[in-house]
């Protein structure tokens, strides 16, 4: 086998905007308090190498909203542990009787890997730094409940974006439904490289040109030990990128912020801003589920 | 072509005819024969001049006949690494990609850092079917610290040494390897790669590096070492410095400023850097993982004028033979390196001289004068009388497709798999006795 399972997801990047429509659509119509058995006696495998809460917990609530049932496979307490390989997991999984695998990997390509060779659809949950499509679908879905479209829309992504998945399918996504993309940070987090991901990403190492007349500002985490021994210090970082309420008024007065999560308050942004009535980020997480449940059912053929 | 006779049966001599030599050593570029008698080229001559019988013939009309091939640069896994190539294995490959002559290299398990494990490689019972040339360690274990005993390994055998996989990164080792090898006349062969900027990366540094969330080699990293190599070099009279799988535009300005500047530099460059790019490990093909990694299209463009120009010595495979397991996994776990001695002349008369426009003469020369003169292989890289009779056979005009499943090679990690070709091998010369035939 050598393409993926129809209803695959594993990234952004190679699907087109009338799929992403269709997929934002059908999130719609999905509600996790009216249960539909769409996917019953489906047996969904939740295959995770890395930590997670959002992801894991929403992609489950997703699947048993929708009737089917889940098996969580952590890489501790499995036989990835004893070294198992991806791939014979995979088989195993396959042989255990999975319609379907999520995958989140510490490892980019990780979920191409395993669905290049099982007959199953692969979900990527987030793979290393490459893609976490998932949560770009939700954001937009997140977006479009305060926003008329995404196209013409301006949105300033800050923060650290060179290793960021939730980036790289943030500006696949945003720029093929038509929005202008802002990217800003110092060079060793947004390395100029950064602006060739997708036709049309401008770069910025000012915050003011990123939030100046922006509809949406979308924080990312700065891990610490990503800034150690960097030129740019903790307090350099606070400094230049932070996002605090002085800042945000730069953008347009309706704009929204948005961050994945996990927050650390005091880096990335301050309380004021997670807290204000401009942040959206309990709502992303609230739009995972939805979100999750529609890329299921599209995956297991039950996009009715 | 080959009469009736046994052809695995020892024999005298063996009379090419007809064929094109081209000789880049000798400056022939002519219809000839050429004789091979007792291992030895016997005589070469006009068209039908050469008198009196061979106990064989070998019909070469419409083929070229070249000076056996050398490859500076083979990963033969032996000792330890059985599961992923044999000597004998590996030797099979060669000849059926046209090579004479292979230089292995030391990365084993263990390491051949002794005289007594380049004698091993040396010795018959590894069924070696081409000549093989073994390259030792540079430094014990090749842990870049301290030296190899070189006079040893030079009188066992080894015609260079390095610790290829691993760069030499301490100055005062490589200056100090590097005087050792101008006493002893023996090339000291460098990987050059800054592993302080290479920590986790898996592939060239650019936009698809980017792209695919994969942490990139910057071409610094290998640019920065082959300058501070040549500045050694240009210092220590008489010290010869070879670069290994040459990849990137900085570092070829480096070599060529060592060569303006009458330092005893030389590269190598391998058929899979003159041909793909970065950008074609698609999703994540670990039969497109090597290191030094596939690298931009400006770096490319540098190597393939490099290669027409002279500055580069010689075509050399890395071939580096995985299992299976070893490949399919993770594009970050996955091993480095791809095999390459059976595409090696196919993608060189592919790409280099149909696509390029470079001369066959220059592409043989390549494979063949060029290597010989890296290492002081004597009595190799050209058909003058009295070398060795080690001779490649080749067809320029063969149209045929790879199958890596029909490879001699244990093993299958390559990125050429159903490639379509201009240019085959047809038969290969070991000191006289045929070794390969095209089916």
């Amino acid at each position: 086998m050598n393409t993926a399972a129809r209803g695959s997801l594993l990234g952004i990047e190679h699907i087109d905007e009338k799929e992403i429509v269709g997929l934002l659509k059908l999130a719609r119509r999905m509600n996790p308090l009216k249960a539909r058995p769409l996917l019953r006696n489906k047996r969904i495998v939740l295959l995770f190498y890395e930590a997670s809460t959002r992801t894991r917990s929403s992609f489950e609530v997703a699947a048993k909203s929708l009737g089917a049932m889940t098996v969580l496979v952590l890489s501790s307490g499995s036989s990835i542990e004893k070294g198992e390989s991806l791939l014979d997991t995979g088989y195993t999984l396959r042989g255990v009787g999975a319609d379907a695998i999520v995958i989140r990997h510490p490892s980019a390509g990780a979920p191409h890997l395993i669905a290049k060779h099982l007959d199953i659809p692969v979900i990527n949950a987030g793979d290393g730094m490459h893609e976490h499509p998932s949560q770009a679908l939700l954001d937009a879905f997140t977006i479009l409940k305060r926003k008329k479209s995404i196209k013409g829309l301006q949105v300033g992504i800050i923060g650290d974006i060179y290793h960021s998945r939730v980036a790289r399918s943030a500006c696949h996504l945003l720029t093929k439904l038509g929005a202008k993309v802002i990217l800003c940070g110092p060079p060793e987090l947004v390395p100029e490289l950064a602006a060739t991901l997708a036709p049309g990403l401008r770069l910025t190492r000012h915050i003011e040109e990123a939030l100046r007349g922006t509809d949406v500002v979308m924080l990312l985490r700065v891990q610490k030990e990503r800034l150690a021994g960097q030129k740019i210090g903790l307090q350099d970082y606070i400094a230049r990128y932070q996002m605090n309420a002085a800042r945000l008024k730069l953008a347009r007065r309706d704009a929204i912020v948005m961050h994945p999560g996990p927050i650390i308050r005091g880096l990335e942004l301050t309380s004021e801003v997670v807290d204000g009535p401009q942040s959206v980020i309990q709502e992303e997480v609230h739009n995972g589920v939805p979100v999750r449940m529609a890329i299921l059912a599209r995956a297991l053929g039950k996009a009715k | 072509m080959l009469s009736a006779k046994n052809s695995k049966r020892e024999i005298a001599s063996l009379l090419i005819k007809g064929g094109q030599v081209i000789d880049p050593a000798e400056k022939i570029n002519a219809p000839m024969d050429v004789l091979l008698r007792e291992g030895r080229v016997a005589e070469i001559a006009l068209p039908n001049k050469i008198r009196g019988s061979a106990d064989e013939r070998f019909d070469a009309r419409g083929l070229v006949v070249a000076p056996g091939f050398i490859d500076l640069h083979v990963h033969l896994r032996e000792p330890g690494q059985s599961y992923k190539e044999t000597i004998a294995s590996g030797t099979a490959a060669a000849a059926a990609g046209g090579f004479t002559s292979v230089c292995t290299m030391p990365n084993t398990d263990p390491v051949v850092d002794s005289a007594e494990w380049v004698a091993w490689l040396r010795h018959p019972e590894r069924g070696a079917v081409v000549n093989v040339f073994p390259i030792a360690a540079a430094t014990r274990s090749s842990r870049g610290a301290a030296l190899t005993d070189f006079a040893a390994l030079q009188r066992a055998g080894a015609v260079a040494v390095t610790d290829d996989g691993k760069p030499i990164l301490e100055d005062e080792v490589m200056r100090a390897a590097l005087r050792l090898g101008a006493e002893l006349n023996l090339p000291v062969v460098q990987h050059a790669e800054d592993t302080r900027m290479t920590e986790g990366c898996s592939m060239n540094e650019g936009a698809t590096s980017f792209r695919l969330g994969l942490r990139g080699m910057p071409s610094a990293a290998e640019a920065n070492i082959v300058d501070r190599d040549v500045n050694l070099a240009q210092q220590i009279r008489e010290s010869r410095l070879h670069v290994a799988h040459l990849s990137t535009s900085d570092a070829l300005k480096a070599v060529r400023r060592g060569k303006r500047g009458k330092a005893r530099v030389t590269c190598e460059v391998t058929p899979h850097h003159f041909t793909l790019l970065d950008a074609d490990v698609g999703e994540y093909n670990t039969n497109f993982k090597m290191n030094p990694p596939l690298r931009s299209a400006a770096d490319r463009e540098a190597i393939l004028v490099a290669l027409a120009d002279g500055t580069v010595d010689a075509i050399a495979t890395d071939h580096a033979p995985h299992a299976a397991h070893e490949k399919q996994v993770e594009f970050e776990r996955a091993s480095f390196g791809i095999t390459g001695l059976e595409t090696a002349l196919a993608l060189a008369l592919t790409k280099l001289h149909r696509e390029q426009k470079i001369s066959l003469a220059r592409v043989v020369e390549l494979f063949t004068a060029g290597p010989a003169r890296v290492f002081d292989l004597r009595g190799r890289g050209s058909l003058a009388r009295g070398n060795f009779g080690d001779v490649t056979i080749f067809d320029p005009k063969k149209r045929w497709t790879f199958e890596a499943a029909k490879s001699r090679s244990l093993s299958r990690n390559t990125p050429f798999d159903g490639w379509q070709f201009t240019g085959k091998v047809v038969a290969t010369v070991v000191g006289g006795k045929m070794v390969y035939r095209a089916e």
